[in-house]
C-alpha cells in the first residue's frame, strides 16, 4: 500500500488505464455507443485523476522510478519533478474536457473506425504523459516518437483524403527531423559520457561552445514540434487535417511538450544560460508570434486560423522563455522567476482556451459540415451553448481581462517592464522593441479573434443549410463547459494559481514568485510590490458588472424597457441579403494590405466583359516557397547527381566495390 | 477601504458621468465657435441622452442577446476605466485592481464587444464599422501601450496612482520622453475617440464613418448608453492624457486643501484640452481610411522612440 502513496506510481497507473482503454477499444472495434458512453468518459475521469496527482505532486520533491520495458540492460528511468508535475498537470486538466467531448464527437463513418481511434488517441495521450515522465534519452526519445507517431495516425483518420494523406507525411516528415536534433542533443548532452541518463547529463558541465550546441539543436528539435518559424509549415496543415479533439490534443498539449523539453534542457540539463540564447529565443519568438497572427488574419478556414493563433501563443511563450533566459543569465532570478511564471501560465491558458476553440470549430464543424468561415454565419442563434462558450475561449484568445489570457500577458508585459535594469546597454536597447512587438501580436490577436466568432456565430447565416445547424449533444457541452470554467477560473484567480505553479520556477531558477512573498494577496495579483503593479480580476469582473446591472435597473427604472423589433437599416437600400456581409477574406483585407509583403499572394480579378465575373485571392506561406522548395530542389539535384552513379549493370557495381575495396586497403595499410 | 476613499471613488464616478457629457458639449461649442457657426448649448449632450432614454428601442429581427447586452457591458466597461484614472485624487480604492496594462485591456475588452454587436445584426455596414474599428484598434492599442510604458519606466510603475504621484513631483522640465509621449498619445487619443482626422463624429456618410458605423443599429436606450459610454471614453482619455503629462493639481490621499481645488483644476484643465481638441478638428481635414494606417504607425513609433529615448537619456 505504502509504494501505491507515491503520486508517481499513481501517474503510471494513469498510463496504464490509458493503454487498457485504448485496447479495449480496439476490442469493440465497431461499438461506437460503447466508446463514447464508456470509455472516453472514463479516459476523462482519468485525465482528472492525473491532474490530481500531478498538482499533489508539485510542491513536493522529486520522485524517480525505473521501468523494466525496453532492451535488457536499458530500462525506462523515470523521474517527477516540479517540471513534469506541471506539464502533466497540463495534460490532465486539458484532456479532461477533451476526452469528455471526444466520446460525443467521435463517430462511426469518418474514416478510422472508433475503436480504433480510441487506440491511437489514449496511445497519443500515455505517450505524451511519458515523454514528461522520462529521466532518459532512450526512454525520452522512445516516447517522444509514440507521441510524433500515434498523432500522425490520428491526423490521418480520414486518410484517403489525398489532401489529408499530404498533410499528415508533412507532420512526420518535421516531426522527424526534429527528433533526430533532439537525439543529437542529448548526445551532447552526455559529454562523451555514454550514460545516457538525465542525471549524469545535469551532473556534467558543458564548455560554452557545447552547451550552446546543446541549446540550438534543443531549440531547432523542439521547434519542429512546438511550430517555431520557420519550422512551423505543418501546423496549419495537419490541424485542419485532424478531427477536432485531436486537433485540441495536439495544440492545447502536444506543443507544450515542446515547450517542457525546450525548458527541461535549457534550465534543468544545461543549468548554466548564456545570455545570448535568450535574445535567439526572443528574436525567434517575437517573429513566429507576428508571422503567426498575421496569417491568421488572413485565413478562411477556421481551424487553420487556429492553427495560426497557435503559433502566435507559442511564439510569445517562446519569448517569455527567452526573457527567463536573459534574466537567469545575468543572475537576477526573481525577476527571472517573473518571466518563467509567464511563461508557464501562458502554456496552461494557452491548453485551456486553444483546446475550447478547437472543440467549439468540431462542434460546428459536425452541426454544419463546413470548415470554411465563408459559408458560415449567425451560428449564434442556432447552436447558443456552442456560441457562448466559444466567446470565452475567445475573449481569453484575444488577451482580454478578466479572462485567462489576460494574465498571462500582463505577467509578460510586466516582465519587459524590469528590462532597463540589464546590464547589458544592447539587451536594454532591444527590450523596448520586443515589447512592442508583443504589444502588437496582443492586439492583432484581437482583430483575429473577432473575425474568427464574428463571421462564424453572427450576422446572418449565409448559406441556406445553416437554419438546420444543431446544438452541440451532452456530453460534447460537458467537455466545452469544462474548459470554459477553466479559462474563467485561471483568468479570475490568479494568485492561486501562481502559487501552484511557484515550485516550477523555483526549482528551475531558484526563486519562486509566491516563496518570496511578493505575489499579493488572494484577490490582487502583485508581482513586485502594490505600488509597482497590481490587476484583480475579480474586483474588475465585479465592478463591471455591478455598473452593468445598476445600469440595467435604472434605465428600466426610470425610464422603460420597450423593445420593438423591426427589419435591419440598410442606409436605404431594400434588398439587403446575407452575401452583402463582410467574407472572411473581406474581414482580412486590411491586414493583407497592411502586411502586404508577409505574404505570397495571388489575385484573380474579374474583367469588364466577364458574364461570370469571379474575384479570388489565395495567401500562402512566403516560407514554403523560400525554405522549403529550396530544399526539396536542391535534395532533387544531389540525388539526381547521386543516381548518376547508378549504372543498373553488375560489372560497375564491381568496379565500384573493388575502388572502394582498395581504398580501405591502402588505408589500413597507411 | 476607508470611508473617506470610498466617497472619493463614489466622487470619481459621479463626476466622471456629469463631466463627460458635457465635455463632449463643449468640444462642440468651441468647433461652433471655431467654423463661425452659432453654438448648441453646453447641456446638449444630456437633453439628446434624456430624448433616446424616452424613445422605444427599435432591434432588428435577427440580433441576438449579444446586440442587446453589449451597450450595458461597453457603458459598464468605460465607468470602470473612468473610475480607475486618478481624475480628482489618487486615493481610488478601485485604482489597484487594474493598472496601466488592465486599463488597455479594458478598452480592448469594450472595443471587441462593440464590434462584434454591430457584426450581429449581419448589415454590410456593420461589418464594414466592425472591420474599420479592429483596424483602427489593432494598431492604436499597442502605441497607448507604449505611452503608459514610458510613463511606467519613468515612475518605476505601471499603477496609475503612483505614475500620477511621481510624475506630479518631478521638477517642472519637459522630459524628452515625455514629449514624444506626448505627440504618441495625441495622436492615439484622436482615432480611439474617432476624431478627425480619423473619423468624423459628425459624419453620417456611409463610406466614411467607422464609430457612427458600428452604432448605426442603435436606437433609443441602447444608443443612449453607447453615446454615453463615447462620452466617457473621451473623458477617460482625456483625463489619462492629463494625468500623464499634466498631473499637477491631482490630490494624493489626505490632502483635503488640494482635494477642494482638484475639481476647479480637474474642469479648467478639461476646457483648455477640450477647446485645443476642438482647434485640431477645424484645421485638419479627414483622412482617407488607407492613410489611418500609416497615421497609427506614426503613432506606434513615436511611443517606442519615447521608450529608447528614455532607456538612453534615462530622462
Amino acid at each position: 500500500m505504502n509504494a501505491s502513496a507515491l503520486p508517481i506510481d499513481a501517474i503510471l497507473a494513469v498510463v496504464v488505464v490509458w493503454f487498457a482503454i485504448g485496447l479495449a477499444g480496439v476490442a469493440a472495434l465497431h461499438s461506437t455507443r460503447l466508446v463514447a458512453y464508456g470509455l472516453f468518459p472514463l479516459s476523462a475521469l482519468a485525465s482528472l485523476a492525473l491532474a490530481g496527482y500531478a498538482l499533489a505532486a508539485l510542491p513536493g520533491g522529486a520522485q524517480t522510478a525505473i521501468l523494466a520495458i525496453g532492451l535488457p540492460g536499458l530500462p525506462f528511468h523515470l523521474r517527477l519533478d516540479a517540471l513534469s508535475a506541471f506539464f502533466l498537470a497540463v495534460l490532465g486538466l486539458a484532456s479532461a474536457g477533451i476526452s469528455i467531448f471526444a466520446g460525443g464527437y467521435f463517430r462511426a463513418g469518418e474514416g478510422t473506425p472508433p475503436g480504433l481511434m480510441c487506440l491511437q488517441y489514449h496511445v497519443f495521450l500515455a505517450s505524451m504523459a511519458m515523454v514528461l515522465l522520462a529521466d532518459d534519452a532512450y526512454a525520452f526519445m522512445v516516447c517522444w516518437e509514440l507521441m510524433a507517431l500515434s498523432s500522425f495516425f490520428l491526423v490521418t483518420t480520414n486518410h484517403r483524403i489525398p489532401e489529408i494523406q499530404r498533410a499528415g507525411f508533412l507532420y512526420l516528415l518535421l516531426a522527424h527531423i526534429g527528433a533526430i536534433a533532439i537525439l543529437l542533443c542529448f548526445g551532447v548532452l552526455q559529454a562523451n559520457t555514454g550514460d545516457y541518463t538525465f542525471a549524469n547529463m545535469r551532473a556534467q558541465h558543458l564548455s560554452p561552445f557545447w552547451a550552446s550546441a546543446a541549446f540550438l539543436l534543443a531549440l531547432f528539435g523542439f521547434g519542429a514540434k512546438a511550430g517555431i518559424l520557420p519550422l512551423h509549415v505543418w501546423l496549419p496543415e495537419a490541424h485542419p487535417a485532424a478531427p477536432s479533439p485531436v486537433s485540441a490534443l495536439m495544440s492545447g498539449v502536444m506543443l507544450k511538450t515542446a515547450i517542457y523539453g525546450l525548458a527541461r534542457v535549457t534550465f534543468d540539463l544545461v543549468h548554466t544560460p548564456i545570455w545570448w540564447w535568450g535574445v535567439v529565443a526572443l528574436a525567434v519568438g517575437l517573429a513566429t508570434a507576428l508571422f503567426g497572427v498575421v496569417f491568421a488574419a488572413a485565413q478562411v478556414d477556421m481551424k487553420r486560423l487556429l492553427a495560426y493563433s497557435s503559433i502566435e501563443n507559442i511564439g510569445l511563450i517562446v519569448v517569455a522563455f527567452g526573457l527567463a533566459i536573459v534574466f537567469t543569465a545575468y543572475r537576477m532570478h526573481s525577476l527571472a522567476a517573473l518571466a518563467m511564471t509567464a511563461m508557464l501560465y501562458h502554456c496552461l491558458n494557452h491548453a485551456i482556451f486553444k483546446s475550447l476553440l478547437f472543440l467549439g470549430t468540431g462542434s460546428v464543424l459536425h452541426a454544419t459540415h463546413e470548415r470554411s468561415l465563408g459559408k458560415l454565419g449567425g451560428l449564434m442563434r442556432y447552436m447558443p451553448w456552442v456560441a457562448v462558450t466559444t466567446l470565452a475561449g475567445v475573449i481569453a484568445s484575444a488577451g482580454l481581462p478578466p479572462s485567462n489570457g489576460f494574465v498571462s500577458e500582463w505577467l509578460l508585459l510586466q516582465s519587459f517592464l524590469f528590462t532597463g535594469a540589464l546590464p547589458n546597454p544592447y539587451l536594454k536597447m532591444l527590450a523596448p522593441v520586443f515589447a512592442a512587438g508583443v504589444a502588437l501580436v496582443a492586439a492583432l490577436a484581437g482583430y483575429v479573434m473577432v473575425k474568427f466568432f464574428g463571421v462564424i456565430f453572427l450576422g446572418k447565416p449565409r448559406e441556406e443549410k445553416l437554419s438546420e445547424a444543431r446544438d452541440a449533444g451532452a456530453l460534447e457541452r460537458l467537455g466545452l463547459a469544462w474548459l470554459t470554467a477553466g479559462c474563467v477560473l485561471l483568468g479570475l484567480f490568479p494568485v492561486a494559481v501562481i502559487e501552484v505553479i511557484d515550485p516550477v520556477p523555483f526549482a528551475l531558477v531558484g526563486r519562486g514568485l509566491a516563496q518570496s512573498g511578493h505575489i499579493g494577496d488572494w484577490m490582487m495579483l502583485a508581482p513586485v510590490t502594490a505600488e509597482r503593479a497590481s490587476y484583480s480580476p475579480l474586483v474588475v469582473l465585479v465592478a463591471t458588472l455591478a455598473i452593468v446591472l445598476v445600469a440595467i435597473l435604472v434605465v428600466h427604472r426610470v425610464y422603460h424597457g420597450r423593445v420593438r423589433r423591426a427589419p435591419a437599416w440598410g442606409c436605404g437600400f431594400p434588398a439587403g441579403t446575407a452575401r452583402m456581409q463582410d467574407t472572411a477574406e473581406g474581414f482580412g483585407q486590411p491586414i493583407r494590405q497592411i502586411f502586404e509583403p508577409f505574404y505570397r499572394m495571388k489575385r484573380e480579378l474579374p474583367t469588364a466583359f466577364d458574364s461570370h465575373p469571379r474575384y479570388r485571392v489565395t495567401v500562402e506561406d512566403p516560407l514554403w516557397a523560400w525554405v522549403y522548395l529550396r530544399i526539396a530542389a536542391a535534395t532533387d539535384r544531389i540525388s539526381r547527381f547521386v543516381g548518376l552513379m547508378q549504372r543498373g549493370r553488375i560489372s560497375i557495381y564491381l568496379l565500384y566495390s573493388f575502388i572502394t575495396l582498395v581504398t580501405l586497403l591502402f588505408l589500413t595499410q597507411a | 477601504m476607508n470611508l473617506e476613499g470610498i466617497l472619493a471613488q463614489l466622487t470619481a464616478m459621479v463626476v466622471a458621468l456629469v463631466l463627460a457629457p458635457l465635455l463632449v458639449g463643449w468640444v462642440n461649442q468651441c468647433r461652433a465657435w471655431l467654423q463661425n457657426r452659432r453654438a448648441p448649448p453646453l447641456t446638449q449632450q444630456f437633453r439628446t441622452l434624456h430624448k433616446l432614454f424616452c424613445k422605444e428601442s427599435v432591434v432588428a429581427y435577427d440580433a441576438t442577446a449579444l446586440f442587446r447586452l453589449t451597450p450595458y457591458i461597453v457603458f459598464g466597461c468605460m465607468l470602470l476605466a473612468c473610475m480607475i484614472i486618478p481624475t480628482l485624487s489618487t486615493n481610488l480604492p478601485l485604482a489597484p485592481a487594474a493598472d496601466a496594462i488592465a486599463l488597455v485591456g479594458l478598452f480592448a475588452l469594450a472595443r471587441l464587444f462593440i464590434s462584434l454587436a454591430a457584426m450581429d445584426i449581419g448589415t454590410a455596414f456593420g461589418t464594414m464599422g466592425a472591420r474599420r474599428e479592429m483596424l483602427v484598434g489593432f494598431l492604436a492599442e499597442p502605441a497607448f501601450l507604449m505611452v503608459l510604458f514610458t510613463a511606467s519606466l519613468i515612475s518605476n510603475s505601471t499603477s496609475l496612482a503612483t505614475i500620477v504621484g511621481t510624475l506630479a513631483h518631478r521638477e517642472l522640465t519637459i522630459l524628452p520622453s515625455l514629449a514624444f509621449a506626448g505627440v504618441a498619445f495625441t495622436m492615439v487619443s484622436l482615432a480611439e475617440n474617432a476624431r478627425i482626422p480619423v473619423d468624423n463624429p459628425a459624419t453620417h456618410l456611409e463610406l466614411t464613418m467607422i464609430h457612427e458605423a458600428l452604432v448605426l443599429e442603435y436606437s433609443g436606450r441602447h444608443l443612449a448608453l453607447m453615446e454615453w459610454a463615447a462620452s466617457l471614453k473621451l473623458f477617460a482619455y482625456s483625463c489619462a492624457g492629463l494625468a500623464l503629462f499634466f498631473p499637477w493639481g491631482v490630490a494624493e490621499a489626505n490632502d483635503r486643501v488640494a482635494l477642494a481645488f482638484a475639481l476647479p483644476v480637474l474642469v479648467a484643465k478639461l476646457a483648455a484640452g477640450g477647446f485645443a481638441l476642438a482647434l485640431i478638428e477645424t484645421i485638419l481635414a479627414k483622412m482617407r481610411i488607407f492613410r489611418v494606417p500609416e497615421f497609427l504607425a506614426t503613432a506606434f513609433l513615436l511611443g517606442v522612440l519615447a521608450l529608447l529615448v528614455h532607456l538612453l537619456l534615462g530622462a
